[in-house]
């Protein structure tokens, strides 16, 4: 009798157990079941936000303010691009929340380590916050995979610097502020050809990486189109980043006078520095990956001496918009901000303009929010004049369109070409 | 000249994974078991170099003596708290567990020193031989590597044969029990193999970032994956098994990317791999134990 009657007790504690847990997580759970219409529920319902007391959100602002989620690479090998892109995007909102406009912000910056799966774990979070807007990701192939989930959440998606087409591909929801890969390829051949900087061009490039791989393809068929000729060709893998040699004997080899790196900062600084242990001097050209090269600790700057890169921004540009940019980063971080930083400032600038010209309030759902968004972007009447350049416009595929810089690192430091 | 060149160039890749490869086989050898952290103790021996030249401003040699110093402590306190209570378990439970410490090593790290990668002070920083009208060049980190990978060989093949604890190491090797037996203290044979493997890896720790100069948390992983593969290629638990198998895998690595395939250098090594293990499954040196039932 007694055995029965505890059973009892505990089955009924157990039953009022589980439906806590289906009350406690009810405001976020249609979010994350269901694709488009219900992504609505977690945001709006303002009134049980503020009713049930244990939800995270700080109320306050939530009734008030646009919900940003942000993903990238906090930890981990890529990290210099996320602290550097959550820095910028942090300025911006600061700056924004401070001016009087009607809009507000609320920022929530997620980690992923430049990790596809880790990406998506960081995106259901921003979603069971109730974000409204994405900004992000940072890196190649997690945007890969975050789009494809924001595409079928209908989440309005801007990534300040995941430049694959395939980040965009049949996603009409998914926005870039960078260039995209080929464009890059494309510009960097363009660039070589017509400052006839070398004849003869060597590429090392990551054939494990869709960013790598993407430029390559695109400024080998470009370098064609402008009689440059490419003379050595080698490639490497995240697992062989270690050791060059064979690429640049191979380079050496072959009499280029041009070394392309449409790489990471990481494996480049390698590559200078076993270059110069072989006796090895060419000129170096790099993509924006490039960028951050100098901010590598303890590297010996005098190896990218010379190194030429495209990049949309430069820190050293005089106009009153970066120098007050650059002046407030340096005052905050301690570092000279590098393009990422101004690519992510740039995109909660284009998304706050967006929201103001499509009339977007935090009380609408995420789904309402992304086609008024996408409708706001590909207006013809919208441009945008950020950091990273003037009069951009966003085609319906989602590519931006702007003018590429030439830079070279000289005293340590980025000087226009 | 070219093939000269990639010839050094393996060799020197492949002593690294030679040094790295001598701790693994070492551990392997006494304490039969797989100690899947080595290479995460190399990359702590990296940054605590790393940091002794660049923060603390110590001299090369001091920086060399204070790293193998706190690998060595790191080596025999993961083993005290992560692998003797597992002693008498299953040898999968400690393969585990030792997977356990090098995601523990790895995030430390992440924790302590930060995620932005480190441009690492080459610790030898002699002039580079120029030979043949400067056509070969022979970087002064290679020789260092090449001279010390020998030396270590040497050394604990000596060790091992011919002092007292190199013959309770063995005998600790050949049956646990029996050891104890004849007054040989177990655990203390294996700490002993522990602090000898972590000086190891950090010797391995600066060699390997001097000739390749950058330190991320993850630096240890893959050399610690290919010289484990060495170690198996020479056969395992065998010291110049464990040098050979490091070398070739260099020479192999840099010849496959060389000649055939800068895509396909790993596919290379390991197809190398199989084929050796197909042919001779105790490694090219290793020795057939006759399980006596």
């Amino acid at each position: 009798m007694m055995k029965t009657k505890l059973l009892s007790i505990l089955l009924a504690l157990s039953m009022v157990a589980a439906l806590a847990g289906c009350g406690g997580a009810s405001s976020s759970a249609p979010a994350s079941s269901s694709a488009s219409a219900s992504s609505s529920t977690s945001a709006s319902s303002q009134e049980a936000a503020s009713s049930e007391s244990g939800d995270a959100a700080p109320e306050s602002s939530s009734a008030t303010a646009i919900k940003i989620g942000f993903i990238g690479p906090l930890t981990g090998g890529a990290a210099i691009y996320g602290n550097a892109a959550k820095n910028g995007a942090q300025i911006a909102i600061d700056e924004i929340n401070a001016l009087d406009s009607g809009i507000q912000f609320e920022f929530n910056p997620q980690d992923d380590e430049h990790d596809a799966e880790k990406s998506v774990n960081a995106y259901n979070i921003l979603k069971d916050w109730g974000m409204q807007i994405l900004c992000g990701t940072v890196t190649t192939n997690p945007c890969i995979a975050v789009g494809a989930e924001s595409y079928a959440d209908r989440i309005f998606t801007l990534t300040p610097s995941a430049s694959s087409t395939a980040v965009i591909e049949g996603k009409d929801n998914v926005f870039q502020m960078c260039f995209t890969d080929p464009n890059q390829g494309v510009a960097s051949a363009q660039y070589i050809a017509e400052q006839q900087l070398g004849s003869k061009i060597a590429v090392i490039y990551n054939n494990a990486d869709a960013y790598s791989t993407g430029i390559y393809e695109k400024f080998a068929s470009e370098a064609a189109n402008q009689g440059l000729e490419i003379v050595s060709t080698t490639t490497f893998t995240d697992d062989t980043a270690t050791d060059f040699s064979v690429q640049l004997t191979d380079a050496k080899n072959a009499g280029a006078d041009l070394l392309f790196l449409p790489i990471y900062y990481t494996p480049a600084s390698l590559i200078l520095t076993q270059a110069q242990s072989m006796g090895y001097s060419p000129k170096v050209f790099g993509v924006d990956g490039m960028d951050g090269i100098l901010t590598l600790e303890n590297f010996d700057t005098t190896l990218a001496e010379g190194v030429m890169l495209l990049t949309p921004f430069a820190a050293d540009a005089t106009d009153e918009r970066t120098v007050s940019f650059v002046q407030k980063y340096t005052e905050q971080f301690n570092e000279t901000p590098n393009q990422f930083a101004a690519d992510a400032y740039d995109c909660i600038y284009a998304i706050y303009e967006a929201c103001q010209k499509a009339g977007i309030t935090p009380d609408q759902s995420a789904a309402d929010i992304c086609e008024k968004m996408i409708a706001a972007f590909t207006a013809e009447d919208f441009t945008f004049n950020g950091l990273t350049g003037e009069g951009m416009t966003w085609s319906t595929t989602g590519e931006v369109s702007k003018a590429p810089k030439g830079m070279v690192i000289q005293n340590g430091a980025y000087t226009g070409m | 000249m070219t093939f000269l060149s990639y010839l050094i160039n393996g060799i020197s890749l492949g002593s690294v994974y030679a040094i790295i490869a001598l701790g693994y086989t070492m551990v392997y050898g006494i304490a039969k078991m797989l100690n899947f952290a080595h290479g995460d103790v190399i990359m702590v021996g990296g940054y605590i170099a790393f940091c002794a030249t660049s923060y603390l401003g110590l001299p090369s040699i001091a920086a060399v003596l204070l790293s193998m110093a706190v690998c060595t402590v790191l080596g025999v306190t993961i083993e005290g708290l992560a692998y003797r209570p597992l002693r008498s378990a299953p040898s999968l439970a400690v393969l585990i567990t030792a997977i356990g410490v090098s995601y523990f090593l790895q995030n430390a790290a992440l924790l302590i020193w930060g995620s932005a990668p480190k441009s690492f002070p080459s610790l030898v920083g002699l002039e580079p031989l120029r030979l043949f009208d400067g056509q070969l060049v022979i970087t002064s980190e290679a020789v260092v590597t090449v001279i010390a990978c020998i030396v270590i060989m040497v050394a604990l093949t000596l060790f091992t044969g011919e002092t007292k604890m190199g013959k309770a190491m063995r005998a600790v090797s050949e049956d646990k029990g029996a050891a104890q037996l004849m007054g040989i203290n177990v655990n203390h044979t294996i700490s002993i193999t522990f602090a000898i493997g972590s000086a190891l890896a950090a010797i391995a720790g600066v060699l390997l970032c001097s000739a390749y100069p950058v330190l991320l948390p993850t630096t240890g992983s893959m050399p610690g994956i290919k010289a484990f593969t060495a170690a198996v290629f020479g056969g395992i638990g065998s010291i110049p098994g464990a040098m050979i198998g490091g070398i070739l895998l260099g020479i192999i690595e840099i010849f496959g990317k060389a000649y055939i395939s800068t895509q396909l250098s790993d596919a290379i090594v390991f197809s190398v791999l199989i084929i050796v293990l197909l042919v001779k499954p105790t490694g090219l040196l290793g020795k057939a134990v006759n399980e006596k039932v």
